[in-house]
């Protein structure tokens, strides 16, 4: 007790014991020297930037027109529309894949189980080139339903995880009050399942909105084809590393942002008394083994 | 089904291109993530500011934007490699953060009572690590590390788009040739489903022979 009330902040792990003052003293001349080698290769990188000419005016000219900023932003644009449309429409069928594998009738139960672990199993990629190379769809269209397809199925098995950890006592006393399948379902398993899933379920989004740049390789005219638009303008002395500088912060921001928010809200909903009955899942995406 | 007899050679090309893909990947992406794990759980700040960063920049990042800025931006500064290679660079150090996060959420299951039992029985280090640690931890991070070879060898076809020789890249081939679209992609699903299937029915059997009984 005394020993932490001494050190503060420092405890034991299974891998350490609380650091006698040698131990700081080596932990402290390692920190020292791992920092310097850290800076170093940071300033290497910068050096090899700098050498290769990355930060001339003509690279990052292009910035300042107000159309490229326009394309950028329509990109950008593009790219949160397609990731709303597909979290929106995978949600509703997570949903109803979801209901289908908890049906009570075995058919309907197969095909969900089915449909479920066959889009799991298959790269979301090969989904949305089937849709726009095979069926002729438009871009967006493709790029939406391959990520609906695969995200659904896999917020149908969130779904499911999320209602059968709902504690037996909760579904049994709707049924002892003489409530329907269906009621027992909406009023009482469906709200709790919801909340203790909320932080994965938000996980999931994130992989839907990383996702949402595979576009790129179906030539939807997201935020990446805006930026390749521009690094592939010889005017501006092809400003490849520049775009990349520029675009990269933008979109690990926002999943960063997201990633984030899913886990303020797995803080949230543990402590609220809402959640008594089930256990809140951490915050990040779903990581069944299919086949199970 | 001719679509297959007739270019098998060529669809076994994809496949074993993804094959090999997925395993230089996962091999690059267990060490860097065993390291990084390391590094987040050191007693030295400096290593775990870095493991931290690696991990929330990595697990952010759009798989895409990383393929677009490895395989066409390190040629800017000199690196030519094989497409190959980059690729398997580039599925590596993505994967690798995601490993990392398993391994460190493993190695935080095992109680800390097991390791303080094991210091004051006089192990070192080393002894605590290999012997008491890692084998509880390993226990509970099989389906973990297993959901996410998968996703590995999923995010692989990314790589086939960016023309490496792959599975999902046949299709362009034999498009041009005319054959079937649809009965293409029926093969190239079925190449999936036998390298992803193969992976969990490995790492079920792994978790039944290890894994904790829960």
């Amino acid at each position: 007790m005394t020993a932490h009330a001494l050190h503060g902040d420092q405890e034991s792990t299974a891998l350490y014991d609380v650091p006698g003052p040698n131990a700081l003293r080596r932990h402290f001349l390692y920190g020292i020297v791992s920092t310097v080698v850290i800076l170093g290769l940071l300033a290497w990188i910068l050096y090899l930037l700098f050498d290769t000419h990355q930060f001339t005016a003509a690279k990052w000219r292009p910035f300042v027109y107000e159309g490229i900023q326009e394309l950028l932003l329509k990109g950008l644009g593009n790219t949160l529309r397609a990731f709303v449309y597909a979290s929106v429409l995978s949600m509703v069928l997570g949903a109803v894949l979801a209901t289908g594998r908890l049906s009570a009738h075995r058919p309907v139960r197969w095909a969900a189980t089915l449909c479920v672990e066959f889009f799991r199993a298959m790269p979301v990629l090969v989904m949305i080139f089937f849709i726009f190379v095979a069926l002729k769809v438009q871009p967006l269209p493709a790029l939406v339903a391959g990520l609906t397809l695969y995200n659904g199925s896999v917020l149908a098995e969130v779904f499911r995880t999320g209602i059968n950890s709902v504690e037996r006592g909760q579904r049994e006393a709707a049924y002892a009050l003489g409530m329907r399948k269906t009621q027992v379902m909406t009023f009482v398993l469906a709200p709790q399942a919801v909340r203790a899933m909320l932080p994965a379920i938000i996980s999931q989004l994130v992989v839907a909105l990383k996702d949402t740049s595979l576009g790129f390789l179906i030539t939807y005219e997201e935020f990446l084809h805006a930026g390749k638009l521009i690094a592939s303008n010889l005017d501006y002395d092809l400003p490849f590393i520049p775009v990349v500088m520029v675009i990269s912060p933008i979109y690990i921001g926002m999943c960063m942002l997201l990633s984030w928010f899913a886990t303020w809200v797995a803080r949230r909903e543990r402590r609220s008394p809402k959640t008594k009955a089930v256990e809140v899942a951490p915050a990040e995406p779903g990581t069944v083994l299919p086949g199970r | 089904m001719h679509v297959l007899t007739d270019n098998f050679e060529l669809y076994v090309q994809g496949f074993l291109g993804t094959v090999q893909l997925t395993v230089y990947a996962s091999l690059l992406a267990l060490v860097l993530g065993f390291l990084m794990a390391s590094f987040r759980v050191a007693p030295v700040g400096s290593f775990r500011v870095f493991g931290t960063v690696w991990v929330n920049v990595l697990r952010n990042t759009p798989l895409t934007l990383l393929f677009f800025a490895v395989l066409l931006g390190l040629p800017r500064f000199g690196v030519v490699l094989p497409f190959q290679l980059f690729a398997v660079l580039t599925l590596g150090c993505y994967t690798s953060a995601f490993i990392c996060e398993a391994l460190r959420s493993g190695i935080n299951t095992v109680p800390k009572g097991q390791g303080e039992a094991a210091r004051s029985l006089g192990m070192t280090f080393g002894q605590t690590l290999g012997t008491v640690v890692l084998p509880q931890a390993f226990r509970s991070v099989i389906p973990p590390i297993g959901s996410t070879l998968i996703a590995l060898a999923k995010n692989s076809a990314i790589a086939g788009a960016f023309s490496v020789t792959e599975l999902l890249g046949t299709y362009k081939p034999l498009n041009e040739m005319g054959y079937n679209i649809i009965w293409t992609f029926v093969w190239i699903a079925v190449g999936y489903l036998i390298i992803t299937l193969s992976i969990s029915a490995l790492f079920n059997v792994l978790e039944k022979r290890y894994g904790v009984a829960r």
